[in-house]
């Protein structure tokens, strides 16, 4: 939805078109939204509407769900903050400077898109639990990172990194190195050229990818709940409490709340894709 | 502002891009480096601007070394051949950009600017679009903002590498003769890099001709066209019929037929003779004369060109003359060519 698109918009007073085939794509296209994300998400919608509104508003109010979504869209904001600026050190690495192993680093990028969620998170606190490698001399700094809040952040920040990465690299790799020239022998300083004319043009793929990671770490589970700890008002993120409220039988519960992240998701990234949209057609507009 | 190259040697790898070069440009002139690609031109364009550098040699700006400084210390406008504009900013930020980009203590307050940047976009007479983006232009359009940019620092030399490479054949032309006039009015110190000798020849006071990394002649272009020092030169620029002859006790022989041409003091030994297609007189067989048949005419413009089968030690070689129209040419008739000028080269030099 919010990738970068720049092909022309098929006019609708087109007659004859090129290419064939647009009756067959655009049903197998409409049939498989349908039944794959709009279908689905009305049912959320509808499954709600069996509660009054005063009782949606008691579920979403309650100090606990309250909690769970704030640390939920926090911590996945600052993740993915921290995301960019790390990823955009890391491409910068990897694509101007070549050194040995740079393809392993390269490989191991996509490492935790690979890898089962569950798996990363049994790692992660195996590696920060106050006994672990990383935990134990953090533990003796009087830093606790499994089983609070800072662990999930961890947890988010690992599944989140590879997003901004691949979506920054290509566009980094295609930009001119001549802009770079043009830009020095106009008197421009290393931090002017920076700043200047290299970020300005990677901005939409830096905002995509920062997207791409906060939407991802909204929505992660499977590596989360093992290195938080859950405990209820404290390290217990929103996902869970749906899967708590399921459980319990409460469904009218759960849907309010996954209604309440969809609904919050859905503006965060709405902004951010007009945002990208705005960074964008200032320098290709048509 | 003078620029002085010396000995400057360039390698990428195992291949030399320049092989001890010498250059000294006058202040004020628009010279042109000509080659063919490969030849190491463009390579000397950038070690002139601080882009790339040298392995040896030195390069002096009025005596002031030059390598000493960084590009962006060199004060040297560059422009390059797809442009290199901004695509994010607009094209008056664009030309604001080696403004603004100034330490504070020289930089110009922001009044200064927009009258600066103004009169550059006047010059290249595009103020209307000062408002547009880069994808929003045409190439020549392109092509002059990104000269109009190089000029805002006020560069004491200006380089242009295939300023109008990618244009298409008809604004190169109008391209070419509006920087002809523009370097008239502002009269920086110019070098341009092309492979169009039409380019070069019509543009430059001077012409540098290069290949294979070193420089083959530098001179008017009257001179390189009509005076070349080299076969390279000679078979480079304009068209040129080259046959092979052999030079024996101060006679021309090609083949075993001995041309009534002067040797004019070339050395004795197998040579190359060379005749611009234009510089050959049509008569009747004679004995000294290159004979053939015509074999194809193709008279259309002020010239007619024809395709003729020499012979040559009962061989034939094909050759392509143009010939005034004053003479009609029929296809089968035997003809004999006289050189009017010519030039010759020993072999393999």
């Amino acid at each position: 939805m919010f990738l970068v698109t720049r092909g022309a918009e098929v006019s609708a007073a087109a007659q004859r078109r090129t290419l064939p085939g647009f009756g067959l794509t655009m049903g197998v296209t409409l049939t498989l939204l349908s039944i794959i994300v709009i279908i689905p998400l009305a049912g959320l919608f509808i499954k709600t509407l069996e509660l009054s509104p005063n009782q949606f508003w008691s579920i979403i109010s309650s100090t606990r769900t309250l909690n769970a979504l704030k640390l939920s869209f926090g911590l996945a904001l600052a993740a993915a903050v921290v995301n960019l600026f790390m990823g955009m050190v890391i491409v910068w690495a990897l694509v101007r400077y070549r050194f040995p192993g740079r393809r392993i680093f390269d490989a191991i990028v996509d490492i935790p898109f690979a890898l089962p969620t569950a798996v990363a998170g049994v790692a992660l606190t195996a590696l920060f639990a106050q006994n672990g490698w990383l935990g134990a001399p953090l533990a003796g700094a009087g830093i606790k990172v499994a089983f609070t809040p800072l662990g999930i952040f961890v947890a988010m920040v690992f599944i989140g990194i590879p997003f901004v990465i691949r979506t920054v690299q290509p566009v980094l790799i295609d930009l001119d190195p001549e802009i770079e020239e043009a830009a020095a022998s106009l008197g421009a300083s290393r931090w002017h050229t920076v700043s200047k004319v290299i970020l300005p043009g990677l901005l939409p793929a830096m905002l995509t990818g920062f997207a791409l990671a906060f939407a991802r770490a909204v929505g992660e589970f499977g590596s989360v709940i093992f290195i938080a700890g859950n405990l209820p008002n404290v390290s217990e993120i929103a996902p869970l409490l749906i899967v708590i409220r399921l459980s319990e039988f409460r469904y009218a519960d759960a849907t309010a709340i996954a209604v309440v992240m969809l609904l919050v998701s859905f503006a965060i990234i709405f902004l951010i894709n007009r945002l990208q949209r705005w960074s964008q057609t200032r320098g290709i507009a048509h | 502002m003078t620029i002085e190259v010396r000995n400057i040697v360039k390698r990428f790898g195992d291949f030399t891009a320049l092989d001890n070069v010498d250059l000294k440009v006058e202040s004020g002139e628009l010279l042109a480096l000509l080659g063919p690609s490969g030849s190491g031109k463009t390579t000397l364009l950038r070690i002139i601007a601080g882009l790339e550098w040298p392995d040896a040699g030195t390069i002096s700006f009025d005596g002031e070394d030059a390598l000493a400084r960084g590009a962006g210390e060199r004060n040297v406008g560059f422009v390059f051949q797809h442009y290199a504009l901004f695509r994010h900013m607009n094209v008056f930020e664009n030309v604001a950009f080696g403004l603004r980009v100034q330490p504070r203590s020289v930089r110009m307050n922001e009044a200064g600017i927009k009258k600066r940047v103004t009169e550059l976009l006047d010059l290249v007479q595009l103020g209307w679009l000062a408002n547009r983006y880069p994808s929003q232009l045409s190439g020549g359009q392109r092509q002059r903002i990104a000269l109009a940019r190089a000029l805002a620092i006020e560069p004491r030399i200006l380089l242009l590498d295939e300023p109008f490479g990618a244009l298409d054949a008809k604004v190169r032309k109008e391209l070419r003769q509006w920087l002809r006039s523009l370097h008239e009015e502002i009269h920086v110190t110019s070098i341009f890099v092309t492979h169009d000798q039409e380019e070069a020849l019509e543009v430059a006071n001077r012409v540098v001709v290069m290949d294979k990394g070193r420089i083959e002649q530098i001179g008017t272009p009257e001179e390189v066209y009509d005076r070349p020092q080299t076969a390279f030169v000679h078979s480079f620029i304009g068209e040129s019929i080259v046959l092979p002859v052999n030079i024996e006790a101060g006679r021309v022989q090609l083949g075993d037929k001995v041309l009534d041409i002067a040797p004019n003091g070339a050395t004795p030994g197998p040579s190359q003779l060379f005749i611009r297609r234009h510089d050959v007189i049509l008569q009747p067989p004679g004995n000294g004369d290159l004979e053939g048949a015509v074999r194809r005419v193709r008279a259309f413009g002020p010239v007619q060109r024809a395709d003729i089968a020499l012979r040559t030690n009962g061989n034939e070689t094909m050759i392509e003359i143009d010939a005034p129209r004053d003479r009609e040419l029929k296809v089968g008739e035997v003809i004999g060519l006289k050189p009017k000028r010519y030039r010759i080269f020993a072999s393999g030099a």
